[in-house]
């Protein structure tokens, strides 16, 4: 586990310091998911490795996510004053952009001639 | 009486306190959320939020006290996004299949994502630093955090800006598409991934694997190219 979890950090932060060095504006953590990626490509063990701590940590993915959303009490006054402004802009944005994602995917695999859509479904 | 006192100030200068917290309402929200069968409403981030949120209330605690403690959950958010290789890395081989429909999907979602979010938010006169905080919310959690935090957001409205996302996504997600016609499983899948991350992929291992697979492709492209669609978007709209 500690070894697993010591690359892992390793990866992150080559990601930082490879995002600050070159000013990028990918954060840190997705420069060391394309170099993980790009690591595990180039030696597959190392992918076999990992599994076990990567996993147990992305089965808890969302509970990362709560300290960063109770931060909702320090904004309350905004989220009240914005509600309609932010709702819409939320809800409009995810309609279209899930609509135009899966017709601009349907479109274009049926222009390749590609059936593999009509073989799951 | 004096003693309830010290040790509250004890508690409350310690991060033990709501670091235990943390993973006890994470505890009762990912119990509630079995025991609503996984419905895409019963979030188990929303309800250990909203525990959190009232419990800080009750006793008078600031975010500031709150976070000294909560940091160390926080913290892993960044490792969790290097792991996110790891789903992406296994799909490889399926991605290469479908590369053109994905790449144009991809770029076409991504874009529409933050376009119109920040076009309704320009209409309805938000702040910068609204406007900053909405533009990645279709990116996943840690991802999106780490964008809003560089273009001068605040994280903490980013985030619940995303879980909000992710549960819309995750709901409307079958009778939009249905409507709409798509019965191409890789399209549905992947469309839910890239506009509602990791809430949206959940959805979809629920409904269909292929969607799941596809989902999971979508969510771990759009964290990398909404980081370069963002910050070029909200120049446009400054």
């Amino acid at each position: 586990m500690i070894p697993a979890l010591a690359t892992i950090l390793c990866f992150h932060l080559a990601g930082e310091l490879i995002s600050r060095a070159l000013a990028l504006p990918v954060p840190g953590p997705v420069v060391g998911l394309l170099l993980l990626v790009g690591a595990g490509i180039c030696r597959p063990r190392l992918i076999d490795f990992l599994r076990p701590a990567a996993t147990a940590l992305l089965g808890n993915l969302s509970l990362f996510f709560v300290p960063a959303g109770v931060g909702v009490i320090a904004h309350l006054g905004q989220f009240r004053d914005n509600a309609a402004g932010l709702g819409l802009a939320v809800l409009v944005s995810t309609v279209l952009a899930i609509a135009v994602a899966a017709l601009t995917f349907a479109w274009v695999a049926r222009l390749m001639g590609d059936a593999e859509g009509g073989r799951d479904g | 009486m004096d003693n309830a006192a010290l040790i509250w100030s004890y508690l409350s200068r310690e991060p033990l306190l709501w670091l235990t917290a943390t993973l006890c309402a994470y505890w009762i929200g990912d119990r509630a959320s079995l025991a609503a069968q996984r419905q895409s409403w019963a979030n188990p981030v929303l309800f250990a939020v909203i525990l959190l949120a009232a419990l800080l209330m009750l006793t008078g605690t600031d975010y500031q006290t709150y976070f000294e403690g909560a940091q160390f959950v926080h913290f892993m958010l960044g490792p969790a996004t290097v792991c996110l290789g790891l789903p992406l890395y296994d799909n490889l081989r399926r991605l290469r299949h479908a590369v053109v429909p994905l790449l144009a999907a991809l770029v076409a979602g991504s874009l529409t994502a933050v376009v119109a979010a920040l076009a309704v938010a320009h209409a309805f006169g938000l702040s910068p630093v609204l406007m900053a905080s909405l533009a990645p919310k279709s990116a996943t959690a840690p991802v999106a955090i780490g964008i809003s935090e560089g273009l001068g957001g605040a994280p903490t409205i980013t985030a619940v800006l995303v879980l909000l996302t992710g549960i819309i996504g995750a709901i409307i997600v079958t009778p939009l598409l249905n409507a709409l016609r798509i019965r191409d499983w890789r399209a549905r899948g992947f469309a839910v991934g890239v506009a509602a991350h990791g809430i949206g992929t959940a959805r979809a291992f629920q409904v269909n694997e292929t969607a799941g697979a596809f989902a999971g492709i979508g969510m771990g492209l759009n964290a990398v190219l909404t980081a370069i669609i963002a910050p070029l978007a909200l120049r446009l709209f400054q």
